[in-house]
């Protein structure tokens, strides 16, 4: 981590969509395989890359929940085929009671004899999930779900809140798990186990209601949702023309399903409606007069992590479309796999991010005391913009009073990264916030 | 700027309106405080600035609000987001983004500003707040203070004419805050901003505010007035009021400077005495420890190096600014949580290794937000189950909270308590068991008058039965009428410890207005004034 800091300004990090491109990349590859040694290249490859590329934002520790999950994924499907899972032939490892079930149930077996393979076969099966969960879990960290927001279209824009609203509840869950759980400590109550699971319910989903009701309020009283007015005729047109194109596809649709229905079996019909849909949608984002501050650049290192997506998809979909072989693993006869050679190759390709990648600002470790990420002291921020010669803050003055000086509040140098950069002073002509100037004084002696 | 014409508001289902023919003009430039009790409308009075009573709300509302010539009626919140600014009492929970400057320009994005103005906003309002250092920081990770700070900033940017805060200094430390007020005040006087704030801390607000309006609720009209009005008929006040009432000034001071002024007089009166003397150091082996404590977070040390006693009967104050690990502390004497270093006793025990069972009846901790420790239907079945659970007679807890606050309805669900109920039930399903080590959080978070009033009796009253209590608070008023001792940390290391008196009045910051008035001279509460002057008489 002490190689890359090529990126230049000071808040240069990859483009969110070019680490969902690359997770999507690495997932698409782990689908298209069942090679245990493939899979865990995988999982590697992409793990480093987070731990390599990651910020130290609370999301970005997301990846250990994927894990754990991916983990979880396992254990149930291998415990399932164990329990009801097909009796597949091959070398019994051990027989469970095997329950007799009526007629009607034909097809379920509970029980039996437990075969090697079988047992293989259904890990790999779940491994493969897991290393795709790991994959998204990978783009989670590195990208938060806010900032992928930022980057849709604004046609877009409203149906994504609510999908980002949904997913940030997942952290928020977590966080308010935490609370809740060390509020039953407090109280003398079980954490673990059933009744734990059961007191933690209620509360957490209380505290998540009460939270997206907040939310929704705020995100109100900011402008959220403020459009444009069109006129009677445009409002018109665009239903018009996204109707037409919603019913084109449904018999577009029916032809293909029916063949011989509809001339061209449909497709026409799918893409002419599908185009009606666009436009709509196009006309329908002209209410939209949403702006975007500092929109994510797409430079060299997006580039380069999107091609290394598309390498990785690439080499699994050659090695599967020409026979290379071992992308498949099947479990008869049980054997050590092999590591074939193209999709190998294709996977390191997923490594390239974590070179060409800007690292986010990481704080550094301990043991320095002070101000780190998590709760930094107000009062070390607040002296940091003290020394910015233009911005002088009513508080300055607090600390030269003539009081005799406390360590309290005598200034301290900013203890972690450079002074900051000093603003230009001028008053906004919009806003009218002054940068300089002094606060009338009349009232500040409260403070003594 | 902001006009009520008979405005009449009630919840859906209420039997009564909360708002009862407001009329109620606000010009523009002035810097008007809300007050009243908790529960008695405030904050809906507040909401119906913008609107989101009762767009958001539901309810029914008769009458005309009227923001700079725009009717609520036919303007949703979002529409008014350009000239009315609406931060709520809850900064983390109405953050859209995830990152502080997206936060601060989410508003401006919204209303379809140019990225160049959105530019230079942003820049300005990092600069006024001092928000610089972090402005790339991830908002769960800011201390309280900063997400308060963000919070303003974020709909400041969008340069609205009206600013609407509830309670935006009650989770910030005496200095942040009044970091806060003043660049409030400045913006007040320097861009004509209209600003109305609700705040039950009034010893910081008043001396900022223009006017002020009470909320007496039940129906009764407003009281609206010049500060210095409404203070002198206030039934909440200031202590620096109350002083002036002691001391029959005129005209009542509202400031520091203005009351010192005043004050030559009532000095000379009480040269003659001593403040209350020190009271001794109990003598009895330490209830609490902490030796060379050191707890670290992922890449901070929220705590170095402490070692502290804390022994029965005393009320110990945990000062010190935002973030400084008065919460850590805490938490670390109530088992939540390994120390990284040292290690942590109470009555001779590690709290983290008791049974949850053995540790309430050891230590009983109070978080800033109380309703985390309920979760029961209604009061009454907190109660019953609080006794059920920690195996005591049962009613015990129902006559704890009797005694702790009488008047607390018990088919009430905990969360439609007000701040002072809630707090009352929390305190008692804590306090049951009989936790020797009490432990508070920024217990006057969103107390109003009276109920600070109760908990500072019951605290004086624990203390004497012997419970050691150690509370981490930014409320010197609170410090100095209760705390015997006070220690101040500063990023996880103990600055200062002692007697309360010294401590608080050692440092302009965290002394109190009595003390700021009366200084050199160590008086706290205008109680001991009252009672000094008593004996002189």
């Amino acid at each position: 981590m002490t190689v890359r800091r090529r990126a230049s300004g000071p808040r240069r990090i990859l483009h969110p969509l070019a680490w969902w491109l690359w997770a999507l990349g690495l997932a698409v590859a782990a689908f298209r395989t069942t090679n245990p040694l493939l899979l865990v290249l995988i999982a590697t490859v992409t793990c480093l890359v987070v731990v390599l590329c990651r910020s130290d934002a609370p999301w970005s520790r997301s990846l250990g929940l994927f894990l754990r999950l991916g983990v979880l994924v396992i254990v149930i499907r291998v415990v399932i085929q164990i329990v009801f899972g097909n009796r597949l032939p091959g070398h019994v490892w051990f027989t469970l009671p095997s329950v007799e079930l009526p007629s009607w149930a034909q097809g379920v077996s509970i029980g039996g004899p437990v075969t090697a393979e079988a047992v293989v076969s259904s890990f790999l099966l779940g491994l493969r999930l897991a290393v795709i969960l790991v994959c998204f879990g990978a783009a989670n960290s590195l990208a938060s779900p806010y900032r992928l927001l930022r980057c849709l279209p604004s046609v877009l824009y409203e149906t994504g809140v609510a999908v980002t609203v949904a997913l940030a509840f997942a952290p928020e869950l977590v966080i308010s798990i935490q609370a809740v759980r060390e509020a039953r400590r407090l109280r003398g109550r079980p954490v673990r186990g059933l009744a734990g699971v059961r007191g933690l319910a209620v509360p957490v989903l209380e505290s998540a209601l009460d939270r997206s009701l907040q939310l929704a309020s705020a995100m109100d009283s900011r402008g959220y949702g403020r459009n444009r007015k069109l006129s009677a005729a445009q409002r018109r047109l665009t239903t018009m023309v996204t109707a037409a194109g919603l019913l084109l596809v449904v018999a577009g649709v029916y032809g293909v399903l029916a063949p011989g229905s509809l001339p061209l079996s449909g497709l026409p019909f799918v893409a002419l409606g599908a185009a009606g849909i666009v436009v709509g949608l196009v006309l329908s984002g002209r209410r939209s007069i949403r702006t975007r501050y500092r929109p994510d650049v797409w430079g060299g290192p997006e580039w380069i992590t999107a091609v290394s997506a598309v390498i990785a998809v690439v080499a699994y979909t050659l090695g599967s479309r020409f026979g290379t072989g071992g992308l498949t693993y099947s479990a008869y006869p049980l054997a050590w796999p092999t590591l074939p050679l193209v999709p190998m190759l294709g996977t390191l390709a997923g490594f390239l991010p974590a070179l060409v990648a800007p690292v986010p600002d990481r704080p550094r470790r301990l043991p320095r005391t002070g101000s780190g990420p998590r709760r930094e002291d107000d009062r070390g921020s607040r002296t940091g913009t003290a020394s910015v010669p233009t911005a002088s803050l009513p508080t300055a003055s607090l600390s030269t009073g003539s009081t005799p000086v406390d360590p309290l509040l005598a200034p301290r140098p900013p203890v972690v990264g450079p002074a900051p950069d000093a603003i230009p002073a001028a008053a906004d002509p919009a806003t009218g916030i002054p940068v300089t100037g002094n606060v009338p004084s009349v009232r500040s002696e409260a403070v003594r | 700027m902001i006009r009520f014409d008979e405005v009449s508001f009630t919840y859906v289902d209420a039997p009564a309106p909360t708002l009862e023919r407001v009329n109620l003009s606000i010009e523009e430039g002035e810097l008007c405080l809300v007050i009243g009790e908790t529960g008695r409308g405030k904050t809906t009075l507040l909401r119906a600035i913008n609107g989101l009573v009762p767009h958001f709300t539901g309810g029914r509302l008769t009458g005309r609000v009227t923001v700079d010539g725009r009717s609520t009626a036919d303007h949703a919140p979002r529409d008014l987001a350009d000239l009315v600014g609406v931060v709520g009492q809850n900064p983390s929970a109405s953050f859209v983004t995830d990152v502080v400057e997206d936060e601060l320009a989410y508003t401006m994005e919204n209303l379809g500003l140019a990225p160049s103005v959105m530019r230079r906003r942003v820049e300005d309002t990092l600069d006024l707040l001092g928000l610089h250092e972090v402005r790339n920081r991830p908002l769960m990770t800011l201390s309280g203070g900063q997400q308060q700070r963000v919070a303003i900033g974020a709909v400041l940017t969008a340069s609205p004419k009206v600013l609407v805060l509830d309670e935006p200094t009650s989770a910030l430390d005496p200095a942040a805050a009044e970091e806060v007020l003043a660049a409030l005040t400045r913006l007040v006087h320097d861009v004509g901003l209209t600003v109305v704030l609700a705040e039950h801390r009034l010893e910081r607000v008043v001396p900022f505010a223009d006017r002020i309006i009470q909320v007496p609720g039940q129906g009764r009209s407003l009281v609206t007035g010049s500060s210095a009005e409404v203070m002198a008929t206030s039934t909440v006040a200031p202590p620096i009021v109350e002083l002036a009432r002691l001391a029959h000034w005129h005209p009542l001071p509202l400031s520091v400077r203005d009351a010192r002024r005043q004050a030559e007089p009532l000095r000379d009166r009480l040269a003659g005495c001593r403040p209350p003397g020190i009271p001794p150091r109990p003598e009895s082996s330490p209830r609490a420890v902490s030796e060379r404590l050191v707890v670290e977070y992922p890449a901070v040390r929220a705590i170095s190096d402490v070692s502290l006693e804390v022994f029965s009967g005393e009320i110990v104050a945990l000062m010190g600014r935002n973030g400084s690990g008065k919460s850590t502390l805490l938490a670390q004497w109530a088992g939540l949580g390994r120390p990284t270093g040292g290690r942590v006793r109470v009555n001779g025990q590690d709290p983290h290794r008791l049974a949850p069972k053995e540790l309430i009846k050891q230590v009983g901790l109070v978080p800033q937000d109380a309703g985390l420790l309920l979760y029961g239907e209604t009061v009454a079945d907190e109660c019953v189950t609080a006794d059920r659970e920690t195996g005591l007679a049962p009613g015990t807890t129902g006559r704890l909270l009797a005694r702790i606050l009488a008047g607390v309805p018990a088919d009430h669900h905990p969360r439609d308590l007000s701040e002072g109920q809630r707090l009352a039930l929390a305190l008692a399903v804590i306090m049951a068991p009989g936790p020797g080590l009490l432990l508070l959080d920024e217990p006057t978070r969103g107390l109003d008058y009276p109920s600070k009033e109760r908990l500072v009796e019951l605290l004086v009253e624990w203390a004497g039965d012997g419970h050691s209590i150690v509370m981490a608070t930014h409320d010197v008023e609170l410090v100095a009428r209760v705390a015997t001792r006070a220690v101040v940390l500063a990023e996880g290391e103990v600055v200062a410890d002692g007697p309360a008196r010294e401590v608080v009045c050692d440092s302009p910051v965290f002394s109190p207005q009595v003390a700021k008035v009366l200084a050199p001279e160590p008086w706290l509460t205008v109680d001991e004034v009252a009672e000094a002057l008593g004996v002189l008489a």
